[in-house]
């Protein structure tokens, strides 16, 4: 990983204080890379969020440590042990190291078990119920008012994924849309199905992500914790317009929440977007030659088709 | 050994030879690679196109019917039709002449295997032409989507496609058989286990993998060739099937894959690394036996590219420990690349800087690789383009450009004349920066939610995706000066000396390029282990005289 006194006897205690200099100049630089992390990732807009990014940050900064290390080495010998010009000769012949190859196999077997350990503390700590399995405990996430473990949430919305759109229902208020509204702070649970093929339950802000598998229903839990316009995703490829299924996903008060679900209800069903089959009636007169294509389902008929033009938060 | 066994002269062989059913694993080596990188051409005008589609943020340049399957087509081509192939041309030319043995061990079998690459290779391209167009579904094919058929026509551009994957699991079987029975039963006296060069075994590590995972990629291909074409219900959950069972058989092997590509690459690094640094191969035996233990790990991680399909919890993390894991035995051959490297003579040669930048580039790889097997971080960006990014650091950066080193390198041995270093430099200079600059833009925009294969994406993903265009079309340069060179140089390139880069080896034995059968009778009997750079030991019994007679044979060639 770096440059090794182990090898040879002619390290002057100068070279030593310049490696361990080194060292500190990349611990700081992969502490920094650990934070800048968090900024590559979208908003956090749920309580899984900060717990993804948190291990993401972290393996940022271990990995940038290994690059850096690994590379310095490739710079240092590319500058320092390149063969003099027509220097035909051979190198001092070293065959091996035991002691440093046993260290090289242990340092990463604990790492990265240690990272795997920490990954599954997470995952465990997510809370996300398994299609199999519906996974009870108590976390201290949990014990804080957090979200969903074995209490039922309190919002229940049920997404159908078709070619190419996406409708969710409210049961409880009777309300159907394309536009996805949640209740800040709000534990939800998803019940996924799909009418035909694999889709992708995908909502960046919430690092969230489930494949909805056509003759299941899954169910996900997740609490929103930022108001805010966010995106919804198809994030398994389900054929031509695979690109255009995507709407917005609202994160509101519960007071607006009431009262856009009361507002919703009093709605009669209209067509919910659709831009595949607004893409499929045009492809008539479009001049773009095309391969064959299965067509999209028809709009959902909902009370709130909503808005997917809207500027959403990143 | 006498003089008398290298005749100064044979009649030229043809150049017909390469159109033909030829038995020499040589010659079909040649073969293997030439057709690779025709597909390779295929393959990256396919990938022009996608990244020219996705310089904006609308589904503007082509239509998304077309898109879909022009990325579908690019991965499979690339994949079954240059990577597979292209090592398997290295394979044919490397694996003979580094044991001793004066062909594979099935010749004719050799060559069928080969000859079903352009047979496959015209009915994936064919399935262009078919009414409705090639297959859309992804080089996964995930049903249900890939059994929708629009049309309803028996033969459809996914049913083409099944045939030619499975054709090539075929062609792949009967490579792998070949290799692994060669690697065996064919080595030189002498050449023990632990006395065979690493390539050897890494070649047999991944053409091992290739027998245990392809019989799953192959018969999962099947039934989903039955599911569309006969109304079974092997995947459709409407008929008692479930579609999460074919992403089970497909990474099953297609996982395992990965390691069957990057491995003989290792095996490049291996080799090339002690040559142009001046230094035995650092830790030799563990290296060797690393191969093995990738292998083992390699064959129970598949369901990591699983994690949001639909699996169980504890599968998850079962899974994420055992990915995890693989980490160690090649975080082991990094290490023994760096420790070769180390207080080495280092020669920046054109081979020499491929695998530099190939070992950078799989550095990467493989600490984004670390966190794409922590489930949580996979939850966020699997189906995202930080996948793409990721896996095409590995194949591209470090694999293709271990292949280009391997090419650069061992092009003297099997041709006869030495390419260019200049364009070869500016070859290394362009896929560097080209690949850098187009995928590494890729892991932002899977970390924002780009998901991958789409033809239209928000606009906040366009600033990523025109850099990442403009490294793509740099890339797409880069091909240029390769293929100026090899031409060039395979026409009227200086003629090679039998050892140019003064390498230890038993194929640099052999004069440049070897005769038919290699060694013939006079295999000569290995005395120690490879890589003895800086140790004065010879590799082989009266390694002194056969160099000499070999040197002769040149003189006199340059005489006349």
């Amino acid at each position: 990983m770096t440059p090794s006194p182990a090898q040879g006897p002619r390290f002057s205690p100068l070279s030593v204080v310049a490696l361990l200099g080194w060292v500190a100049l990349l611990i700081a630089l992969s502490l920094w890379m650990g934070q800048q992390a968090y900024h590559w990732l979208p908003v956090q807009a749920s309580t899984a969020a900060p717990l993804v990014d948190g291990l993401f940050s972290f393996e940022t900064a271990v990995g940038t440590f290994v690059f850096g290390g690994v590379i310095s080495v490739m710079v240092w010998v590319m500058v320092m042990h390149r063969a003099e010009k027509y220097d035909a000769s051979d190198a001092e012949p070293i065959e091996g190291n035991t002691r440093l190859e046993i260290i090289w196999t242990a340092i990463p077997f604990v790492l990265v078990m240690a990272i795997a350990v920490y990954a599954m503390r997470v995952n465990t700590t997510l809370g996300m119920l398994g299609p199999m399995e519906h996974i009870h405990l108590r976390s201290s996430v949990e014990e804080a008012g957090g979200y969903a473990g074995d209490r039922l949430p309190a919002e229940q919305v049920e997404v159908i994924a078709r070619q190419w759109s996406w409708e969710f229902r409210y049961p409880g208020a009777d309300v159907s849309t394309t536009e996805l509204h949640l209740q800040v702070d709000e534990p939800v649970t998803f019940r996924l199905v799909s009418e035909d093929v694999l889709h992708g339950f995908f909502i960046p802000a919430f690092r969230l992500k489930q494949d909805i598998v056509p003759g299941r229903a899954i169910d996900l839990n997740v609490t929103p914790t930022r108001e805010g316009r966010y995106r919804l995703r198809d994030s398994q490829f389900s054929g031509t317009w695979f690109a255009a299924n995507q709407v917005d996903v609202v994160v509101e008060s519960a007071e607006a929440h009431q009262a856009w679900l009361a507002a919703a209800a009093r709605q009669p069903l209209q067509s919910g977007i659709s831009d595949a089959s607004r893409e499929y009636a045009q492809r008539g007169q479009s001049s773009k030659a095309g391969w064959a294509t299965v067509p999209p389902a028809p709009p959902p008929q909902v009370n709130v088709p909503g808005s997917n033009t809207l500027p959403h938060d990143g | 050994m006498t003089l008398a066994t290298f005749p100064a002269s044979e009649p030229k062989p043809s150049w017909t030879r390469y159109f033909s059913f030829n038995t020499d694993a040589k010659v079909i080596g040649i073969q293997y690679i030439v057709l690779a990188f025709f597909f390779f051409l295929i393959g990256g005008l396919l990938a022009m196109i996608i990244r020219g589609e996705l310089i904006t943020p609308e589904a503007d340049l082509v239509d998304r019917t077309v898109y879909n399957g022009i990325y579908t087509m690019h991965g499979t081509v690339m994949l079954f039709l240059f990577i597979f192939p292209v090592l398997n041309g290295l394979n044919n030319l490397l694996i003979p002449t580094m044991i001793g043995a004066p062909d594979m061990a099935f010749p004719r079998l050799n060559a069928v295997a080969f000859w079903l690459v352009p047979i496959f290779g015209v009915l994936l391209m064919s399935s262009f032409f078919v009414p409705g167009g090639p297959a859309y579904s992804g080089w996964w094919s995930y049903p249900p989507v890939s059994i929708q058929n629009p049309l309803g026509h028996l033969i459809s551009g996914q049913g083409l496609w099944l045939t030619a994957v499975a054709l090539s699991g075929v062609s792949s079987i009967m490579g792998a058989v070949n290799f692994v029975t060669t690697i065996i039963r064919m080595r030189a006296p002498g050449m023990g286990w632990f006395r065979m060069p690493v390539f050897c075994w890494t070649a047999l590590a991944a053409q091992s993998l290739q027998l245990i995972g392809l019989p799953s990629l192959t018969g999962g291909a099947i039934m989903l060739l039955m599911d569309l074409v006969a109304g079974t219900t092997f995947y459709d959950p409407a008929g008692g099937g479930d579609p999460v069972l074919y992403q089970h058989f497909f990474w099953f092997y297609s996982h395992p894959a990965v390691y069957v590509i990057i491995l003989p690459v290792f095996g490049v690094f291996s080799e090339l690394f002690p040559v142009y640094a001046r230094k035995p191969l650092f830790g030799y035996v563990y290296v060797a036996l690393a191969s093995f233990i990738i292998v083992g790990l390699g064959l129970i991680v598949w369901v990591h590219h699983m994690f949001p399909s639909g699996v169980a919890e504890w599968m998850r993390n079962l899974f994420m420990f055992t990915t995890m894991l693989i980490a160690v035995p090649t975080g082991v051959k990094v290490f023994a690349w760096l420790g070769t490297l180390w207080r080495g003579k280092l020669r920046l040669t054109t081979p020499m800087l491929f695998c530099l930048g190939g070992l950078f580039n799989f550095v990467f790889a493989g600490i984004t690789g670390i966190m794409l097997a922590t489930v949580p971080i996979d939850l966020h960006v699997s189906n995202t383009y930080f996948v793409v990014g990721h896996f095409h650091y590995v194949i591209y950066g470090a694999a293709v450009m271990g292949i280009f080193a391997a090419i650069y390198h061992w092009f003297p041995k099997f041709i006869g004349r030495m390419p260019y270093e200049g364009l070869g430099k500016l070859h290394f200079l362009l896929t560097f920066v080209g690949a850098n600059l187009n995928f590494l833009p890729m892991h932002p925009l899977g970390l924002m939610g780009m998901p991958r294969r789409v033809s239209s994406y928000d606009p906040e993903f366009a600033f990523w995706n025109v850099l990442a265009s403009l490294g793509a079309f740099l890339l797409g340069v880069s091909i240029i000066p390769f293929l100026l060179n090899m031409v060039s140089a395979w026409v009227r390139g200086p003629k090679a000396t039998h050892n140019p880069w003064n390498a230890i080896g038993l194929e640099w034995l052999l004069p440049s390029p070897p005769a038919e059968d290699n060694f013939g009778e006079h295999v000569p009997v290995v005395i120690s282990r490879p890589y003895g750079y800086g140790l004065g030991q010879p590799l082989v019994e009266h390694q002194a005289e056969i160099e000499q007679a070999l040197t002769l044979a040149e003189q006199q060639e340059t005489a006349r």
